[in-house]
């Protein structure tokens, strides 16, 4: 890679990419009317009907305690691997846990622990705490340093952070915990796609019987339980949340599994089937047709996803951070804006994409529309909260022109930034989205789970997590030749030590 | 004792003081004056490096305080004495401290005039009130000498005057940067006068003369 790479000649080799992927990327809506589909789900949506109310009220409870315990879990593991994150051991460990996607966490432990609540639980705890793992210990490296220098040398490490250290990064912890929260009970509601009792089974099982109204009150559901959930969880109140979500937990009633399930996962399933035949010698045949026959293809469908999704995303952006600016789209203009936007980002892209194939049927439409318009919101809000903090001349202009003279122009490399950002996110996530029957990674996974083939899924699996880790560190190094760094304002902190020259 | 000799003393490789002797008697409380940036904070810091090399116990105020502000004015005092504990019983002092503990800490906080804002976090506090916080973690540490970079800088004048009364009780030895020339000639027994990176004068606190002060200050 060159050192230094011009904006625009990125986007016009990211846009490029994706015209090449276009005749691979399959959109065909054949034998489906998406409209009469789209005219039954609208019925169904604007006249919600809440009579299975109590099968919903128990999944939004069990959703919520899921979402609750299992940030709760990882984030204490996180915080616990945060001091300790410079070590290369704690800090692959974290990798490892976090670029494996919740839903993949699910699929492999319902092989061990069978529909129970460990499952949930550590489908979310275990991604997080490697999340966790990571931001805490950035937090921790940017909270002030001189109270602990003050305490001197002498002070044991475990003394110098519980005074020193944590209560000076205590807020901003706290509120990344809150962040985490939102994105565990999206994560919580999804886990019910694969069949733990959260909101997306609710969600599932109404569809399948096509009761729209039922399914249009639990995304009304959904949707408030998103919105307001700064207003119910409250730092003082976590412990008590905390406490509830155990006891409901407890509640729940899961079929027996096998005695030594995880010993056998561990022991024989996970054993590449020739090992366990005794033929070492068809390792490298069984391997190859993996390789050629699932991971290759997959990863080829993931790739062509996430491309078309990025763009579709990226212009969504473009032209969303300009419609929640007032100065430009007018009160009434920001505000619908912004409503849109909200509705979009607050939707897990699975679950768009769920909805998505409803109307389209399968291919990969819904898998990019999902996609590109779930991040396309986010990095559209984000900018567009940029925006509105920029300072502008008295007698700057109103509406495009605005926009184009002042916003677009001062906002690209703010824009780039996220749009790399989301890029490793967006490919995660067309990974996942093969669940649903698109032939991405995620289905070669299912398929190879479903046939009880767990060698052959561990080995998907570790390939993409792989592409992950791969992705995400190439668009940071694409970041940083752009200029565009971190997201993060990185202070430097005033008073630092002065240093002794020459001979003492 | 001999604390530093022949020195250049700066940040970053650039120097702020050259080739700098010091000598400083047990008994002594020496005042650092000079105009911001004449290099008395980092003539500070390389002052407390080399007592502490000499294992002498320190009480520090710096500048900024070196406040945790989430905490208690309390548990802010009862920092001073962390190192003379293990792991385990902080851990107990911070969830809370026992009886012993927390009146040694009031004492303290009594002897700054703060005894009622004890159980308020700092970041609640004004400015004058969280140094007079980071002096009285400096009381509750206490040792043989306490070294401070504008101690009673934030405090009004008359304030100034009974801290400094009560920092000559409490240490045997003391080295402040001051930014006042009446608190230092009131409190210090030696004045050591700093101007573009240079000793100007060093001299008994009864002999500083007015001519002096002001070319330590002209520009």
């Amino acid at each position: 890679m060159p050192a230094s790479l011009s904006r625009g000649g990125l986007v016009a080799v990211f846009v490029a990419l994706a015209v090449i992927c276009l005749p691979f990327a399959d959109l065909a809506t054949a034998g489906h009317d998406p409209w009469a589909e789209l005219g039954r789900m609208a019925r169904g949506f604007l006249s919600p009907d809440f009579t299975a109310v109590e099968q919903i009220g128990w999944a939004v409870a069990l959703t919520v305690a899921f979402a609750v315990a299992g940030v709760a879990l990882g984030g204490l593991a996180g915080l616990a691997l945060a001091p300790f994150y410079r070590l290369r051991p704690v800090s692959w460990l974290a990798i490892a846990l976090r670029s494996v996607h919740e839903l993949f966490w699910a699929l492999l432990l319902l092989q061990v622990f069978g529909i129970s609540v460990w499952s949930g639980l550590l489908a979310i705890a275990l991604p997080y705490a490697g999340i966790f793992a990571k931001v805490l210990s950035e937090i921790l490296d940017e909270a002030d340093p001189r109270p602990s220098r003050w305490l001197g040398v002498r002070v044991d490490p475990l003394t110098r952070f519980l005074w020193a250290r944590a209560p000076l990064a205590r807020p901003q912890m706290v509120s990344y915990a809150l962040y985490r929260l939102e994105c565990g009970l999206r994560s919580s509601a999804v886990l019910g796609f694969v069949g733990l009792p959260t909101l997306g089974y609710q969600l599932d099982s109404f569809f399948k019987l096509g009761n729209y109204g039922a399914a249009g009150a639990v995304m009304a559901i959904y949707i408030l339980l998103i919105a307001t959930v700064r207003q119910w969880m409250r730092p003082r109140l976590a412990l008590a949340w905390l406490a509830a979500a155990v006891g409901v937990l407890t509640q729940v009633s899961s079929p027996p599994m096998g005695q030594g399930a995880f010993w056998r996962f561990l022991t024989q399933d996970i054993v590449p089937a020739p090992l366990r035949a005794g033929d070492p010698a068809a390792l490298w045949p069984w391997l190859q047709d993996l390789v050629t026959g699932s991971i290759l293809p997959g990863l080829g469908a993931t790739l062509v996803v996430a491309q078309l999704a990025l763009i579709l995303a990226g212009a969504l952006a473009f032209v969303g951070q300009a419609l929640i600016v007032p100065r430009i789209s007018g009160r009434i203009g920001a505000w619908l804006g912004h409503l849109v936007l909200v509705l979009l980002r607050s939707f897990p892209e699975y679950m768009l994409a769920y909805l998505f194939l409803q109307v389209f049927g399968p291919s990969m439409l819904p898998a990019i529309l999902a996609l590109g318009l779930h991040n396309g919101a986010i990095i559209g809000h984000l900018l567009g909260r940029q925006a509105r903090t920029l300072t502008l001349r008295p007698d700057a202009p109103r509406g495009l022109t605005l926009w184009g003279w002042e916003f677009v122009p001062r906002l690209f490399g703010s824009f780039i930034a996220l749009c790399l950002y989301r890029w490793e996110i967006i490919i995660r996530e067309s990974a996942i989205l093969g669940l649903l029957g698109v032939a991405t990674l995620g289905f070669y996974l299912d398929d190879a789970i479903v046939a009880l083939r767990m060698d052959r899924a561990v080995v998907i699996l570790v390939a993409t997590a792989l592409v992950t880790i791969a992705i995400d560190a190439l668009s940071r190094g694409i970041r940083a030749r752009i200029g565009a760094g971190e997201l993060q304002r990185r202070d430097a902190l005033p008073g630092r030590v002065a240093r002794q020259a020459g001979p003492s | 004792m001999q604390l530093l000799d022949g020195v250049d003393l700066g940040y970053d490789g650039a120097p702020v003081l050259r080739d700098l002797r010091l000598t400083i008697i047990p008994g002594q409380r020496v005042a650092l004056l000079g105009r911001s940036g004449s290099g008395k904070s980092t003539l500070l810091t390389a002052l407390r490096d080399a007592l502490l090399q000499r294992d002498m116990r320190v009480a520090l105020v710096p500048q900024d305080h070196a406040l945790v502000p989430q905490l208690s004015a309390l548990r802010n005092v009862l920092m001073g004495r962390l190192d003379d504990h293990g792991a385990l019983r902080n851990l107990r002092t911070l969830i809370r401290p026992s009886r012993a503990d927390r009146n040694a800490g009031l004492h303290d906080l009594d002897r700054v005039g703060l005894t009622d804002q004890a159980d308020r976090a700092v970041e609640t506090l004004s400015g004058g009130q969280q140094q007079r916080v980071a002096l009285a973690r400096a009381f509750h540490r206490g040792g043989d000498v306490i070294v401070g970079d504008e101690p009673l800088s934030a405090v009004d004048p008359r304030q100034a005057l009974a801290l400094a009364d009560q920092i000559h009780h409490a240490f045997p030895t003391a080295i402040l940067a001051l930014h006042d020339v009446a608190i230092a000639r009131a409190f210090a027994t030696r004045i050591i006068g700093l101007k573009d990176g240079a000793v100007l004068f060093d001299l008994p606190a009864d002999q500083l003369d007015p001519a002096r002060t002001e070319a330590l200050y002209a520009r």
